[in-house]
Protein backbone atom coordinates (compact mmCIF):
# COMPACT_ATOMS: atom_id res chain seq x y z
CA UNK A 1 0.00 0.00 0.00
CA UNK A 2 1.17 3.53 -0.58
CA UNK A 3 0.97 4.55 3.05
CA UNK A 4 3.96 1.95 3.70
CA UNK A 5 1.85 -0.46 5.79
CA UNK A 6 1.32 -4.30 5.20
CA UNK A 7 -2.23 -6.09 5.62
CA UNK A 8 -1.71 -9.03 6.55
CA UNK A 9 -5.44 -11.27 6.41
CA UNK A 10 -6.42 -14.26 8.32
CA UNK A 11 -7.84 -16.79 6.14
CA UNK A 12 -8.46 -19.93 8.76
CA UNK A 13 -8.45 -20.44 12.39
CA UNK A 14 -8.09 -24.08 12.52
CA UNK A 15 -8.56 -27.06 10.21
CA UNK A 16 -12.64 -27.12 9.58
CA UNK A 17 -13.09 -23.33 9.81
CA UNK A 18 -16.03 -21.09 7.88
CA UNK A 19 -14.47 -22.47 3.73
CA UNK A 20 -15.74 -18.64 2.77
CA UNK A 21 -13.64 -16.72 4.74
CA UNK A 22 -10.59 -16.79 2.83
CA UNK A 23 -12.12 -15.92 -0.64
CA UNK A 24 -14.04 -13.28 1.17
CA UNK A 25 -10.48 -12.22 2.61
CA UNK A 26 -8.76 -11.52 -0.98
CA UNK A 27 -12.04 -10.59 -2.67
CA UNK A 28 -13.61 -8.00 -0.44
CA UNK A 29 -10.58 -5.47 -0.42
CA UNK A 30 -6.67 -4.97 -0.41
CA UNK A 31 -4.63 -7.19 1.12
CA UNK A 32 -0.95 -8.37 1.05
CA UNK A 33 -0.51 -11.46 2.34
CA UNK A 34 -3.49 -14.12 3.26
CA UNK A 35 -2.33 -16.12 6.50
CA UNK A 36 -4.14 -19.47 6.94
CA UNK A 37 -3.50 -21.87 10.42
CA UNK A 38 -4.61 -25.51 10.24
CA UNK A 39 -3.34 -26.93 13.17
CA UNK A 40 -4.28 -27.83 16.28
CA UNK A 41 -2.88 -29.61 18.81
CA UNK A 42 -3.90 -33.54 17.81
CA UNK A 43 -4.33 -32.19 14.27
CA UNK A 44 -0.76 -33.64 13.50
CA UNK A 45 -1.68 -37.20 14.46
CA UNK A 46 -5.04 -37.48 12.09
CA UNK A 47 -2.80 -36.10 9.41
CA UNK A 48 0.20 -39.02 10.74
CA UNK A 49 -2.60 -41.71 10.15
CA UNK A 50 -3.38 -40.53 6.73
CA UNK A 51 0.07 -40.55 5.51
CA UNK A 52 0.37 -44.33 6.74
CA UNK A 53 -2.31 -45.35 4.82
CA UNK A 54 -1.41 -43.02 1.83
CA UNK A 55 2.02 -41.52 1.35
CA UNK A 56 0.90 -39.19 -0.55
CA UNK A 57 -1.77 -37.56 2.50
CA UNK A 58 -0.67 -36.54 5.81
CA UNK A 59 -1.97 -32.33 4.88
CA UNK A 60 -4.71 -30.82 5.42
CA UNK A 61 -6.86 -31.58 2.24
CA UNK A 62 -9.36 -28.72 2.44
CA UNK A 63 -6.41 -26.77 1.45
CA UNK A 64 -6.16 -28.37 -1.97
CA UNK A 65 -9.51 -27.08 -3.67
CA UNK A 66 -9.41 -23.64 -1.62
CA UNK A 67 -6.45 -22.99 -3.71
CA UNK A 68 -7.97 -24.06 -6.92
CA UNK A 69 -10.66 -21.47 -6.31
CA UNK A 70 -8.10 -18.69 -4.69
CA UNK A 71 -5.39 -18.75 -7.11
CA UNK A 72 -6.40 -16.62 -9.90
CA UNK A 73 -7.45 -14.00 -7.46
CA UNK A 74 -3.95 -14.53 -5.58
CA UNK A 75 -1.75 -14.31 -8.78
CA UNK A 76 -3.62 -11.25 -10.59
CA UNK A 77 -3.68 -9.42 -7.35
CA UNK A 78 -0.43 -10.45 -5.65
CA UNK A 79 -1.30 -11.55 -2.93
CA UNK A 80 1.03 -14.20 -0.64
CA UNK A 81 0.12 -16.83 0.97
CA UNK A 82 1.56 -18.01 4.57
CA UNK A 83 -0.52 -21.66 5.44
CA UNK A 84 0.61 -24.95 7.75
CA UNK A 85 -1.83 -26.90 5.65
CA UNK A 86 1.29 -28.96 5.04
CA UNK A 87 0.79 -31.05 7.87
CA UNK A 88 3.39 -33.99 8.18
CA UNK A 89 3.61 -33.74 4.43
CA UNK A 90 4.25 -30.32 3.39
CA UNK A 91 5.84 -31.55 0.08
CA UNK A 92 2.51 -33.69 -0.74
CA UNK A 93 0.27 -30.67 0.00
CA UNK A 94 2.63 -28.50 -2.27
CA UNK A 95 2.79 -30.95 -5.10
CA UNK A 96 -1.01 -31.39 -5.14
CA UNK A 97 -1.26 -27.66 -5.06
CA UNK A 98 1.57 -27.35 -7.98
CA UNK A 99 -0.68 -29.70 -10.13
CA UNK A 100 -3.86 -27.61 -9.44
CA UNK A 101 -1.92 -24.47 -10.32
CA UNK A 102 -0.89 -25.93 -13.83
CA UNK A 103 -4.42 -27.36 -14.85
CA UNK A 104 -5.57 -23.59 -14.47
CA UNK A 105 -2.76 -22.26 -16.50
CA UNK A 106 -0.83 -20.67 -13.75
CA UNK A 107 2.69 -22.26 -14.92
CA UNK A 108 5.51 -20.46 -14.77
CA UNK A 109 3.87 -17.75 -12.83
CA UNK A 110 4.13 -19.50 -9.27
CA UNK A 111 6.42 -20.41 -7.08
CA UNK A 112 5.88 -22.47 -3.57
CA UNK A 113 8.07 -22.71 -1.16
CA UNK A 114 8.17 -25.43 1.47
CA UNK A 115 9.15 -25.56 4.95
CA UNK A 116 10.24 -28.80 6.73
CA UNK A 117 12.44 -29.74 9.58
CA UNK A 118 9.95 -29.71 12.10
CA UNK A 119 8.79 -33.53 11.90
CA UNK A 120 10.94 -35.36 14.72
CA UNK A 121 8.67 -38.98 14.19
CA UNK A 122 11.80 -40.60 12.01
CA UNK A 123 14.53 -38.98 14.55
CA UNK A 124 13.17 -39.64 17.61
CA UNK A 125 15.11 -43.23 19.07
CA UNK A 126 18.32 -41.45 17.80
CA UNK A 127 17.41 -38.38 20.32
CA UNK A 128 15.94 -40.20 22.99
CA UNK A 129 19.81 -42.51 22.49
CA UNK A 130 21.06 -39.23 22.78
CA UNK A 131 19.62 -38.97 26.33
CA UNK A 132 17.18 -35.92 25.05
CA UNK A 133 14.19 -37.18 27.54
CA UNK A 134 11.15 -35.52 26.10
CA UNK A 135 9.60 -34.87 29.33
CA UNK A 136 5.70 -34.02 29.51
CA UNK A 137 5.96 -30.33 30.77
CA UNK A 138 2.46 -31.11 32.81
CA UNK A 139 3.38 -34.52 34.30
CA UNK A 140 7.00 -34.46 33.94
CA UNK A 141 7.63 -38.38 32.77
CA UNK A 142 10.02 -39.07 30.32
CA UNK A 143 9.11 -39.79 26.84
CA UNK A 144 9.97 -43.44 26.64
CA UNK A 145 6.92 -44.57 28.93
CA UNK A 146 5.15 -44.47 25.92
CA UNK A 147 7.51 -44.38 22.96
CA UNK A 148 6.36 -47.49 21.56
CA UNK A 149 2.64 -45.80 21.13
CA UNK A 150 3.78 -42.34 19.61
CA UNK A 151 2.08 -41.38 16.38
CA UNK A 152 3.41 -38.12 15.66
CA UNK A 153 6.34 -36.25 17.06
CA UNK A 154 6.52 -32.19 15.44
CA UNK A 155 8.98 -29.23 17.06
CA UNK A 156 7.44 -25.89 16.84
CA UNK A 157 9.02 -23.79 14.24
CA UNK A 158 8.82 -20.25 14.20
CA UNK A 159 8.78 -17.19 11.52
CA UNK A 160 12.71 -17.58 10.50
CA UNK A 161 11.78 -20.32 7.51
CA UNK A 162 8.91 -18.67 6.21
CA UNK A 163 10.61 -15.48 5.83
CA UNK A 164 13.60 -17.43 3.93
CA UNK A 165 11.24 -18.73 1.37
CA UNK A 166 9.46 -15.36 1.07
CA UNK A 167 12.78 -13.66 0.66
CA UNK A 168 13.41 -16.32 -1.98
CA UNK A 169 10.60 -15.52 -4.27
CA UNK A 170 7.97 -17.70 -2.77
CA UNK A 171 4.30 -16.70 -3.87
CA UNK A 172 2.97 -19.27 -1.57
CA UNK A 173 4.94 -20.62 1.66
CA UNK A 174 3.25 -24.05 2.87
CA UNK A 175 4.74 -25.27 6.55
CA UNK A 176 4.46 -27.88 8.49
CA UNK A 177 4.52 -27.29 11.94
CA UNK A 178 4.86 -23.76 12.14
CA UNK A 179 3.59 -21.70 14.81
CA UNK A 180 0.41 -19.73 14.34
CA UNK A 181 2.37 -16.88 14.96
CA UNK A 182 4.99 -17.21 13.03
CA UNK A 183 2.68 -17.25 10.20
CA UNK A 184 2.09 -13.65 10.30
CA UNK A 185 4.71 -12.55 11.95
CA UNK A 186 7.21 -13.95 8.82
CA UNK A 187 5.59 -11.31 6.22
CA UNK A 188 5.93 -8.46 8.20
CA UNK A 189 10.01 -9.36 8.86
CA UNK A 190 10.13 -10.00 5.50
CA UNK A 191 8.42 -6.89 4.39
CA UNK A 192 9.65 -4.49 6.63
CA UNK A 193 13.37 -6.21 6.93
CA UNK A 194 13.22 -5.97 10.79
CA UNK A 195 16.69 -7.34 12.37
CA UNK A 196 16.52 -10.95 13.99
CA UNK A 197 17.46 -9.33 17.46
CA UNK A 198 14.69 -6.35 16.97
CA UNK A 199 13.03 -7.90 19.91
CA UNK A 200 10.09 -5.44 20.45
CA UNK A 201 9.00 -5.51 16.50
CA UNK A 202 9.14 -8.97 16.83
CA UNK A 203 6.98 -9.18 20.14
CA UNK A 204 4.77 -7.03 17.86
CA UNK A 205 4.49 -9.11 14.84
CA UNK A 206 4.00 -12.07 17.77
CA UNK A 207 0.71 -10.48 19.58
CA UNK A 208 -0.49 -9.34 15.79
CA UNK A 209 -0.18 -13.00 14.90
CA UNK A 210 -1.81 -14.45 18.20
CA UNK A 211 -4.73 -11.58 17.71
CA UNK A 212 -5.93 -13.18 13.87
CA UNK A 213 -4.82 -16.93 14.53
CA UNK A 214 -8.18 -17.90 15.71
CA UNK A 215 -9.93 -16.15 12.73
CA UNK A 216 -13.52 -14.20 13.47
CA UNK A 217 -12.67 -14.43 17.41
CA UNK A 218 -11.05 -10.91 16.52
CA UNK A 219 -14.36 -9.39 14.89
CA UNK A 220 -17.04 -10.76 16.61
CA UNK A 221 -17.39 -14.27 16.76
CA UNK A 222 -17.36 -16.36 20.02
CA UNK A 223 -17.52 -12.54 21.71
CA UNK A 224 -18.97 -12.44 24.95
CA UNK A 225 -18.58 -8.10 25.19
CA UNK A 226 -22.11 -6.80 24.11
CA UNK A 227 -22.60 -10.28 21.68
CA UNK A 228 -26.41 -9.17 21.27
CA UNK A 229 -25.60 -6.23 19.36
CA UNK A 230 -22.59 -7.16 17.27
CA UNK A 231 -24.14 -6.85 13.72
CA UNK A 232 -24.44 -9.67 10.67
CA UNK A 233 -22.36 -12.64 11.81
CA UNK A 234 -23.50 -14.10 9.01
CA UNK A 235 -21.80 -12.36 7.10
CA UNK A 236 -18.37 -11.55 9.45
CA UNK A 237 -15.04 -9.93 8.17
CA UNK A 238 -12.43 -12.08 9.68
CA UNK A 239 -9.72 -9.61 10.80
CA UNK A 240 -6.88 -8.13 8.79
CA UNK A 241 -3.71 -6.77 10.54
CA UNK A 242 -2.45 -3.47 9.21
CA UNK A 243 1.09 -2.84 10.07
CA UNK A 244 3.92 -0.43 10.07
CA UNK A 245 7.27 -0.60 9.86
CA UNK A 246 8.26 0.86 13.56
CA UNK A 247 5.76 -1.97 14.70
CA UNK A 248 2.71 -0.57 15.27
CA UNK A 249 -0.29 -2.01 13.55
CA UNK A 250 -4.19 -2.04 13.54
CA UNK A 251 -6.29 -4.50 13.45
CA UNK A 252 -9.24 -3.78 10.80
CA UNK A 253 -11.82 -5.80 8.57
CA UNK A 254 -13.14 -5.21 4.93
CA UNK A 255 -15.90 -2.66 4.47
CA UNK A 256 -18.94 -3.76 4.25
CA UNK A 257 -18.75 -6.82 6.66
CA UNK A 258 -20.18 -8.53 9.56
CA UNK A 259 -18.80 -8.46 12.72
CA UNK A 260 -17.20 -5.83 14.85
CA UNK A 261 -13.40 -5.19 15.86
CA UNK A 262 -13.16 -3.61 19.31
CA UNK A 263 -11.07 -3.36 22.07
CA UNK A 264 -13.33 -5.29 24.63
CA UNK A 265 -13.06 -8.19 21.47
CA UNK A 266 -9.40 -8.10 20.82
CA UNK A 267 -8.82 -7.85 24.53
CA UNK A 268 -10.84 -11.48 24.94
CA UNK A 269 -8.61 -12.91 22.10
CA UNK A 270 -5.46 -11.74 23.81
CA UNK A 271 -6.22 -13.40 26.65
CA UNK A 272 -7.21 -16.15 25.23
CA UNK A 273 -5.07 -19.70 25.78
CA UNK A 274 -2.65 -17.11 27.62
CA UNK A 275 -0.23 -18.18 30.53
CA UNK A 276 1.78 -16.04 31.90
CA UNK A 277 1.50 -12.86 29.94
CA UNK A 278 4.68 -11.04 30.88
CA UNK A 279 6.36 -14.33 28.71
CA UNK A 280 4.58 -15.62 25.96
CA UNK A 281 7.00 -17.77 24.59
CA UNK A 282 7.71 -18.06 20.53
CA UNK A 283 10.49 -19.65 18.43
CA UNK A 284 10.94 -16.00 17.37
CA UNK A 285 11.08 -14.19 20.67
CA UNK A 286 9.25 -13.36 24.06
CA UNK A 287 6.38 -11.30 24.04
CA UNK A 288 5.47 -9.64 27.21
CA UNK A 289 1.51 -8.68 27.11
CA UNK A 290 1.26 -6.53 29.88
CA UNK A 291 3.07 -3.52 27.43
CA UNK A 292 0.61 -3.69 24.98
CA UNK A 293 -1.25 -0.68 24.63
CA UNK A 294 -4.98 -0.33 22.56
CA UNK A 295 -7.05 2.58 21.31
CA UNK A 296 -10.37 2.70 19.36
CA UNK A 297 -9.23 4.94 17.03
CA UNK A 298 -11.87 4.46 14.28
CA UNK A 299 -15.19 2.35 13.80
CA UNK A 300 -13.79 -1.47 13.71
CA UNK A 301 -10.19 -0.21 14.01
CA UNK A 302 -8.18 -1.22 17.34
CA UNK A 303 -4.93 0.07 17.02
CA UNK A 304 -1.66 -2.40 19.24
CA UNK A 305 1.22 0.03 20.01
CA UNK A 306 3.39 -0.14 23.20
CA UNK A 307 5.08 -3.65 23.17
CA UNK A 308 8.14 -5.25 24.20
CA UNK A 309 9.77 -8.16 24.31
CA UNK A 310 13.29 -10.29 24.66
CA UNK A 311 15.20 -13.28 23.30
CA UNK A 312 13.53 -16.19 22.96
CA UNK A 313 14.80 -19.20 25.25
CA UNK A 314 17.28 -21.73 23.88
CA UNK A 315 14.47 -24.54 23.37
CA UNK A 316 11.49 -25.38 21.41
CA UNK A 317 8.31 -26.67 21.76
CA UNK A 318 7.48 -30.24 20.60
CA UNK A 319 4.36 -31.96 20.14
CA UNK A 320 4.12 -35.26 20.69
CA UNK A 321 1.04 -37.48 19.66
CA UNK A 322 0.47 -41.22 20.74
CA UNK A 323 -2.08 -43.53 21.06
CA UNK A 324 -3.68 -43.37 24.62
CA UNK A 325 -7.22 -45.88 24.51
CA UNK A 326 -10.92 -45.45 23.60
CA UNK A 327 -13.52 -43.66 24.50
CA UNK A 328 -17.69 -43.64 23.83
CA UNK A 329 -20.37 -41.07 24.74
CA UNK A 330 -23.98 -41.95 24.75
CA UNK A 331 -26.97 -39.87 25.00
CA UNK A 332 -30.62 -39.62 25.78
CA UNK A 333 -33.46 -37.32 25.98
CA UNK A 334 -35.82 -37.23 28.81
CA UNK A 335 -39.21 -34.79 28.46
CA UNK A 336 -41.20 -33.12 31.52
CA UNK A 337 -42.50 -34.50 33.79
CA UNK A 338 -39.65 -35.16 35.79
CA UNK A 339 -37.21 -35.11 33.25
CA UNK A 340 -34.13 -34.44 35.47
CA UNK A 341 -35.15 -37.13 38.17
CA UNK A 342 -36.06 -39.85 34.71
CA UNK A 343 -32.73 -38.82 33.33
CA UNK A 344 -30.83 -39.74 37.02
CA UNK A 345 -32.92 -42.96 37.35
CA UNK A 346 -31.51 -43.97 33.56
CA UNK A 347 -28.11 -43.11 34.56
CA UNK A 348 -27.98 -45.38 37.81
CA UNK A 349 -29.35 -48.43 35.71
CA UNK A 350 -26.50 -48.15 33.13
CA UNK A 351 -24.32 -47.86 35.47
CA UNK A 352 -25.80 -50.95 37.56
CA UNK A 353 -25.68 -53.37 34.14
CA UNK A 354 -22.09 -51.72 33.03
CA UNK A 355 -20.95 -52.92 36.34
CA UNK A 356 -23.29 -56.58 36.20
CA UNK A 357 -20.98 -56.56 33.42
CA UNK A 358 -18.05 -57.17 34.87
CA UNK A 359 -16.77 -54.13 32.35
CA UNK A 360 -13.85 -51.89 33.54
CA UNK A 361 -13.12 -48.30 32.81
CA UNK A 362 -10.61 -45.99 33.45
CA UNK A 363 -13.47 -43.18 33.70
CA UNK A 364 -17.30 -43.28 33.68
CA UNK A 365 -19.26 -39.34 33.16
CA UNK A 366 -21.90 -38.47 33.04
CA UNK A 367 -23.63 -34.93 32.46
CA UNK A 368 -26.68 -33.86 32.31
CA UNK A 369 -27.20 -31.10 29.41
CA UNK A 370 -30.03 -28.54 29.74
CA UNK A 371 -29.07 -29.26 34.30
CA UNK A 372 -25.84 -28.26 34.40
CA UNK A 373 -23.74 -30.06 32.50
CA UNK A 374 -21.31 -27.41 31.52
CA UNK A 375 -21.31 -25.27 34.81
CA UNK A 376 -21.83 -28.14 37.11
CA UNK A 377 -23.20 -27.12 40.85
CA UNK A 378 -22.48 -23.45 39.89
CA UNK A 379 -25.30 -23.52 38.20
CA UNK A 380 -28.49 -23.74 41.14
CA UNK A 381 -31.53 -25.07 39.69
CA UNK A 382 -33.93 -24.64 42.84
CA UNK A 383 -37.75 -25.37 41.88
CA UNK A 384 -36.39 -25.01 38.59
CA UNK A 385 -35.16 -28.50 38.35
CA UNK A 386 -38.47 -30.20 38.49
CA UNK A 387 -39.81 -28.17 35.74
CA UNK A 388 -37.34 -28.71 33.40
CA UNK A 389 -39.34 -29.52 29.74
CA UNK A 390 -36.24 -31.89 28.48
CA UNK A 391 -32.81 -32.85 30.03
CA UNK A 392 -30.13 -34.70 27.80
CA UNK A 393 -28.50 -37.34 29.40
CA UNK A 394 -25.06 -37.56 28.11
CA UNK A 395 -23.11 -41.10 29.38
CA UNK A 396 -19.08 -40.95 28.26
CA UNK A 397 -16.55 -43.77 29.01
CA UNK A 398 -12.81 -44.09 28.63
CA UNK A 399 -10.72 -47.55 29.00
CA UNK A 400 -7.44 -48.67 27.50
CA UNK A 401 -9.29 -51.60 26.04
CA UNK A 402 -11.42 -51.59 23.26
CA UNK A 403 -13.94 -54.09 24.25
CA UNK A 404 -15.18 -52.50 27.35
CA UNK A 405 -16.18 -49.14 25.11
CA UNK A 406 -17.69 -51.13 22.59
CA UNK A 407 -19.93 -53.25 25.01
CA UNK A 408 -21.00 -49.95 26.45
CA UNK A 409 -21.84 -48.58 23.24
CA UNK A 410 -24.89 -51.49 23.21
CA UNK A 411 -26.58 -50.77 26.53
CA UNK A 412 -27.51 -47.09 25.40
CA UNK A 413 -30.27 -48.27 23.31
CA UNK A 414 -32.35 -50.95 25.12
CA UNK A 415 -33.34 -48.00 28.12
CA UNK A 416 -35.52 -46.85 25.68
CA UNK A 417 -37.86 -49.31 25.98
CA UNK A 418 -36.60 -50.81 29.30
CA UNK A 419 -35.87 -48.03 31.31
CA UNK A 420 -37.75 -44.64 32.62
CA UNK A 421 -40.78 -43.22 30.54
CA UNK A 422 -41.12 -40.26 27.81
CA UNK A 423 -37.58 -40.95 26.61
CA UNK A 424 -36.67 -40.65 22.68
CA UNK A 425 -33.43 -38.63 21.02
CA UNK A 426 -31.75 -41.68 19.97
CA UNK A 427 -32.30 -41.32 15.77
CA UNK A 428 -28.63 -41.24 15.53
CA UNK A 429 -28.37 -44.73 16.55
CA UNK A 430 -25.69 -46.58 18.82
CA UNK A 431 -22.98 -44.77 19.26
CA UNK A 432 -19.37 -45.05 17.53
CA UNK A 433 -15.67 -46.28 19.60
CA UNK A 434 -13.61 -43.67 19.59
CA UNK A 435 -9.82 -44.08 19.22
CA UNK A 436 -7.98 -41.34 21.82
CA UNK A 437 -4.44 -39.91 20.54
CA UNK A 438 -3.11 -37.79 23.43
CA UNK A 439 -0.85 -35.13 23.51
CA UNK A 440 2.42 -35.25 24.77
CA UNK A 441 4.26 -31.44 25.17
CA UNK A 442 7.96 -31.05 25.40
CA UNK A 443 10.69 -29.02 24.58
CA UNK A 444 13.88 -29.91 22.78
CA UNK A 445 17.15 -28.07 22.32
CA UNK A 446 16.44 -25.67 19.52
CA UNK A 447 20.21 -26.84 17.72
CA UNK A 448 18.98 -29.92 17.35
CA UNK A 449 16.25 -28.94 15.37
CA UNK A 450 17.32 -27.67 11.51
CA UNK A 451 14.47 -26.52 9.32
CA UNK A 452 14.38 -26.53 5.79
CA UNK A 453 13.46 -24.63 2.76
CA UNK A 454 12.68 -26.11 -0.58
CA UNK A 455 11.47 -24.83 -3.58
CA UNK A 456 8.95 -25.99 -5.87
CA UNK A 457 8.17 -23.68 -9.72
CA UNK A 458 4.99 -24.35 -11.24
CA UNK B 1 -27.57 -0.64 36.96
CA UNK B 2 -24.87 0.60 35.19
CA UNK B 3 -24.67 4.40 36.85
CA UNK B 4 -24.75 3.00 40.51
CA UNK B 5 -21.77 1.11 39.71
CA UNK B 6 -20.01 3.67 38.33
CA UNK B 7 -20.74 5.80 41.31
CA UNK B 8 -20.14 2.87 43.37
CA UNK B 9 -16.46 2.43 41.84
CA UNK B 10 -15.30 6.06 41.67
CA UNK B 11 -16.62 7.67 45.22
CA UNK B 12 -17.38 4.08 47.21
CA UNK B 13 -15.37 4.56 50.81
CA UNK B 14 -14.04 1.29 52.15
CA UNK B 15 -16.14 1.99 55.01
CA UNK B 16 -19.84 2.71 53.74
CA UNK B 17 -22.45 -0.17 52.97
CA UNK B 18 -21.59 -2.62 50.28
CA UNK B 19 -23.35 -5.12 48.38
CA UNK B 20 -23.18 -7.84 46.49
CA UNK B 21 -23.53 -8.38 42.50
CA UNK B 22 -22.48 -10.78 40.26
CA UNK B 23 -18.88 -10.57 38.54
CA UNK B 24 -21.06 -10.81 35.12
CA UNK B 25 -21.91 -6.88 35.87
CA UNK B 26 -18.22 -6.05 35.98
CA UNK B 27 -16.43 -8.27 33.76
CA UNK B 28 -16.67 -10.32 30.51
CA UNK B 29 -14.31 -12.99 30.25
CA UNK B 30 -12.75 -15.55 27.52
CA UNK B 31 -11.03 -19.33 28.65
CA UNK B 32 -9.71 -22.05 26.73
CA UNK B 33 -6.98 -24.36 27.29
CA UNK B 34 -3.27 -25.64 27.57
CA UNK B 35 -3.53 -29.87 28.44
CA UNK B 36 -5.41 -30.30 31.71
CA UNK B 37 -4.82 -26.81 32.75
CA UNK B 38 -7.56 -24.31 31.43
CA UNK B 39 -6.95 -20.38 31.71
CA UNK B 40 -9.73 -17.74 31.70
CA UNK B 41 -9.21 -13.98 30.79
CA UNK B 42 -11.29 -11.70 32.73
CA UNK B 43 -11.82 -8.31 31.32
CA UNK B 44 -13.38 -5.03 33.03
CA UNK B 45 -16.04 -4.11 31.45
CA UNK B 46 -14.70 0.02 32.60
CA UNK B 47 -11.33 0.63 33.28
CA UNK B 48 -13.24 1.79 36.57
CA UNK B 49 -13.82 -1.54 37.66
CA UNK B 50 -10.29 -3.02 37.31
CA UNK B 51 -9.42 -2.29 40.95
CA UNK B 52 -12.86 -4.26 42.16
CA UNK B 53 -11.26 -6.76 40.38
CA UNK B 54 -8.11 -6.90 41.48
CA UNK B 55 -9.21 -6.57 45.02
CA UNK B 56 -12.33 -9.22 44.91
CA UNK B 57 -11.41 -11.98 42.38
CA UNK B 58 -8.39 -13.45 44.38
CA UNK B 59 -6.70 -16.06 43.17
CA UNK B 60 -7.81 -18.16 46.24
CA UNK B 61 -12.07 -16.76 45.88
CA UNK B 62 -11.60 -18.59 42.47
CA UNK B 63 -10.25 -21.66 44.18
CA UNK B 64 -12.55 -21.47 46.20
CA UNK B 65 -15.33 -20.99 43.51
CA UNK B 66 -14.19 -24.22 41.36
CA UNK B 67 -13.92 -26.24 44.44
CA UNK B 68 -15.01 -30.00 44.15
CA UNK B 69 -14.51 -29.01 40.03
CA UNK B 70 -11.16 -29.29 40.17
CA UNK B 71 -8.18 -30.67 41.10
CA UNK B 72 -4.97 -28.32 40.73
CA UNK B 73 -4.32 -25.06 42.11
CA UNK B 74 -5.31 -21.80 40.81
CA UNK B 75 -2.88 -19.24 39.76
CA UNK B 76 -3.29 -15.06 38.95
CA UNK B 77 -1.71 -12.57 36.66
CA UNK B 78 -2.60 -9.03 36.15
CA UNK B 79 -2.73 -7.23 33.44
CA UNK B 80 -3.36 -3.38 34.42
CA UNK B 81 -2.82 -2.49 30.69
CA UNK B 82 -5.96 -4.47 29.58
CA UNK B 83 -7.56 -3.90 32.60
CA UNK B 84 -7.53 -7.94 32.45
CA UNK B 85 -6.69 -10.55 35.12
CA UNK B 86 -5.55 -14.04 33.78
CA UNK B 87 -5.85 -17.59 35.88
CA UNK B 88 -4.88 -20.41 35.40
CA UNK B 89 -6.62 -23.44 36.79
CA UNK B 90 -4.99 -26.50 37.06
CA UNK B 91 -6.38 -29.90 36.59
CA UNK B 92 -9.60 -28.46 35.42
CA UNK B 93 -10.12 -30.72 32.14
CA UNK B 94 -10.72 -34.46 33.52
CA UNK B 95 -7.23 -35.34 31.62
CA UNK B 96 -7.52 -32.27 28.93
CA UNK B 97 -7.95 -32.63 25.25
CA UNK B 98 -9.02 -35.74 23.49
CA UNK B 99 -8.45 -37.91 27.10
CA UNK B 100 -11.60 -35.91 28.72
CA UNK B 101 -15.20 -37.18 28.84
CA UNK B 102 -16.36 -33.51 29.72
CA UNK B 103 -18.52 -31.54 27.21
CA UNK B 104 -16.70 -28.66 27.79
CA UNK B 105 -13.40 -31.14 26.98
CA UNK B 106 -11.33 -27.29 26.40
CA UNK B 107 -12.97 -25.34 29.14
CA UNK B 108 -14.40 -23.23 26.60
CA UNK B 109 -17.09 -22.22 28.76
CA UNK B 110 -15.54 -21.80 32.23
CA UNK B 111 -15.51 -18.26 31.93
CA UNK B 112 -18.71 -17.92 32.29
CA UNK B 113 -19.01 -20.24 34.68
CA UNK B 114 -16.62 -17.78 36.66
CA UNK B 115 -18.57 -14.42 36.12
CA UNK B 116 -21.60 -16.47 38.43
CA UNK B 117 -19.16 -15.79 41.12
CA UNK B 118 -20.74 -12.76 43.32
CA UNK B 119 -18.05 -9.88 44.45
CA UNK B 120 -18.48 -7.44 46.89
CA UNK B 121 -18.89 -3.65 45.75
CA UNK B 122 -19.85 -0.17 47.42
CA UNK B 123 -23.40 0.36 47.51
Amino acid sequence: MSDGAVRVAAGQGFWGDWLEAPYRQVTGGPVDYLMMDYLAEVTMSIMQKQKSRDPALGYATDFVPLMERLLPILVERRIKVTANAGGVNPRGCARAVAEVARRLGLAGRLRIGVVTGDDLLERLDALLGRGHELRNLDTGRPLAEVRDRVLAANAYLGATPVVEALAGGADLVITGRVTDTGLTLAPLIHAFGWRPDDWDRLAAGTVAGHIIECGAQASGGNCLADWETIPDLAHVGYPIVEARPDGTFDIVKHPGTGGRISVAGVTEQLVYEMGDPTAYITPDCIADFTTIRLAQVGRDRVRVSGVRGGPPTDRLKVSVAYFYGYKAVGTLVYAWPDALKKAKLADRILRRRLADLGLEFEAIRTEFVGAGATHGPLAALGPLADDLPEVELRIAVRSRERGPVERFTREIAPLILNGPPSVTGFAGGRPKPEEIVAYWPALIDRREVRPSVEFVDV
Amino acid sequence: MNRRLDRAAKGGSARGRRRRVRLLQLAHARSGDKGDTANIGVIARKPEYYPLLVREVTAARVARHFKGLITGPVERFELPNLHALNFLLHGALDGGGTVSLKTDAQGKVLSTALLRMEVEVPR
